[in-house]
């Protein structure tokens, strides 16, 4: 049998998995997210402080953090404004999360079916987007120590040591996010990148979504 | 921020060894301030902006004769006033020299994550680099004394310097030269406690301060800017120096055990997907059949 390759364009056999809305608003948070990892990481240890020069010095790194920070924290919200019923968590989640394993050792035939996103998925976005509030709130604390007045002093080290360890769980969560994305789902990337994916894809991975009625 | 040939200890935010380390050899120096024979004059607060290079400010007015609340990034020695009532009725103006203390655990240098933005001189001197500063303020929150102050269009921060530039050329700071009652005295940090502890023992014999004391606080393993007060047990109430100064222990476990944690944890779960990868590789899409054709 001859493989013919379908042209993007057509999307004969594929079915469309994000709006063009959905990915403008996911590479926001994403690329957003990114800077203010790397400019994190290289204030958080001296031993990547050299990710700072890479992008442009320590004070341009500084200064912008913040600003870029706070992009994400907007696109964060708008975010949830377009997925949030699709990322509550549902008792067919429960039952993926008791049977997470399988997910992990790719055996997802012994998984309950999910719908747009599977449960592991939703606890990626609340890492996320809780995350989020928590870095804004002990961020704005960081980006302006001065006006914490001198009484309320002990305020700050609490602030800086929240926004790392926020920042931690968002990474540990990140990490997972790029490594399955890339990775160990092949098409996802695809999908966030053209918003299509193949028939076959949405019937393996979200059976529920695949079978619903698209308007 | 000096450019003098002085030896450098620790530098902040900095990965390898220090550079220079061990390449001559400065004793620790130390800045002597007695307050028991200081008038308030504020003759150091003009020395101190003539050598830096800042004109002198606006005077904020708040019923005593301090020149302003706080120290600024452009005014980094100020004298405070404080009136003071004892028990048995004596009434006494305190006036306290405030400024950075050079710490010999320097907690500004400690949180620092800029490479070379705080330098420690063998000499005890902790001094700023502002080329290196990225403003990020964590000094500020590291400082037990809350001194470090940050210009907000520049996004540096400032401090005093103890004239290292003047101590590198072998001249003693501003300040000291400007003191017409001798109550601030510079010298090896050995010859300055010796002097603080005669003192002391002075103010004890022959005057009614018999609670006088040596300021040289352990908590951040003793300074290079000492106080002789009349009430070493209070010394609140010259405008705020804490009793027992410490590095805020958040910051000690941020700089310390949270980062490492932190970073195995970050290591470990790179290299935990990574294996991951090797052991159970992608997930394969099934293929259902309809439409085989077009499927690849």
């Amino acid at each position: 049998m001859s493989t013919t390759t379908v042209p993007l364009a057509t999307h004969s056999d594929q079915i469309q998995r994000y709006t063009f809305k959905e990915r403008i608003c996911h590479w926001l948070t994403g690329f957003a997210y990114l800077y203010c990892l790397v400019t994190g990481l290289a204030f958080y240890t001296p031993h990547l402080f050299w990710l700072a020069l890479a992008l442009g010095g320590g004070a341009t790194s500084r200064y912008w953090h913040p600003f870029i920070g706070l992009e994400f924290f907007v696109a964060a919200i708008w975010m949830h404004r377009l997925w949030r019923r699709d990322v509550e968590i549902t008792s067919a989640d429960r039952e993926w999360l008791d049977k997470a394993k399988n997910y992990a050792t790719n055996q997802d035939n012994l998984l309950p079916p999910q719908d747009k996103f599977n449960a592991g998925q939703k606890l990626f976005y609340k890492a996320m987007y809780y995350g989020a509030f928590l870095l804004l709130l002990s961020g704005v604390l960081m980006w302006f120590p001065e006006l914490v007045p001198a009484g309320f002093r002990w305020i700050r080290p609490i602030a800086i040591v929240l926004h790392e360890c926020a920042a931690l769980v968002t990474i540990g969560a990140f990490i997972i996010h790029l490594y399955m994305g890339l990775f160990t789902v092949p098409g996802s990337l695809t999908a966030m990148v053209t918003g299509y994916v193949s028939r076959d894809w949405a019937r393996t991975h979200h059976r529920l979504w695949f079978e619903k009625p698209k308007g | 921020m000096s450019n003098g040939p002085l030896e450098i200890k620790a530098i902040s935010g900095h990965a390898g060894t220090v550079p220079g380390h061990n390449a001559s050899r400065d004793y620790p120096v130390a800045k002597l301030i007695d307050v028991t024979t200081c008038i308030g004059c504020k003759a150091c607060e003009v020395a101190c902006l003539e050598w830096n290079g800042y004109p002198f400010r606006e005077t904020v007015f708040d019923n005593t004769y301090q020149t302003m609340p706080d120290l600024a990034w452009n005014y980094y020695n100020l004298i405070r006033f404080n009136e003071d009532l004892a028990p048995d009725g004596t009434f006494s103006w305190l006036m306290r020299k405030d400024g950075c203390l050079h710490c010999a655990d320097p907690g500004c240098l400690r949180a620092c994550p800029a490479d070379g933005a705080i330098v420690q001189y063998a000499n005890g001197i902790v001094d700023f680099q502002q080329d290196n500063c990225i403003g990020c303020q964590y000094c500020v929150t590291g400082c037990p004394f809350n001194i470090p102050k940050f210009n907000s269009e520049t996004k540096k921060v400032h401090k005093c310097t103890l004239c290292s530039d003047r101590v590198g050329a072998g001249l003693e700071p501003a300040c000291i030269k400007a003191c017409p009652t001798g109550c601030l005295h510079f010298g090896s940090k050995e010859d300055m406690l010796d002097l603080a502890e005669k003192r002391v023992r002075q103010l004890k014999e022959h005057t009614s301060h018999k609670n006088a004391g040596v300021y040289n606080p352990s908590g951040v393993g003793g300074t290079h800017v000492m106080y002789v007060l009349h009430d070493i047990e209070n010394p609140e109430k010259y405008g705020g120096l804490p009793k027992d100064p410490h590095i805020p222990l958040l910051v000690r476990a941020w700089k310390g055990p949270l980062k490492w944690l932190g970073n195995l944890a970050m290591i470990g779960g790179v290299l935990g997907v990574a294996v991951h990868y090797l052991r159970y590789g992608p997930k394969e899409v099934e293929n259902s059949g309809d439409e085989v054709a077009k499927s690849k």
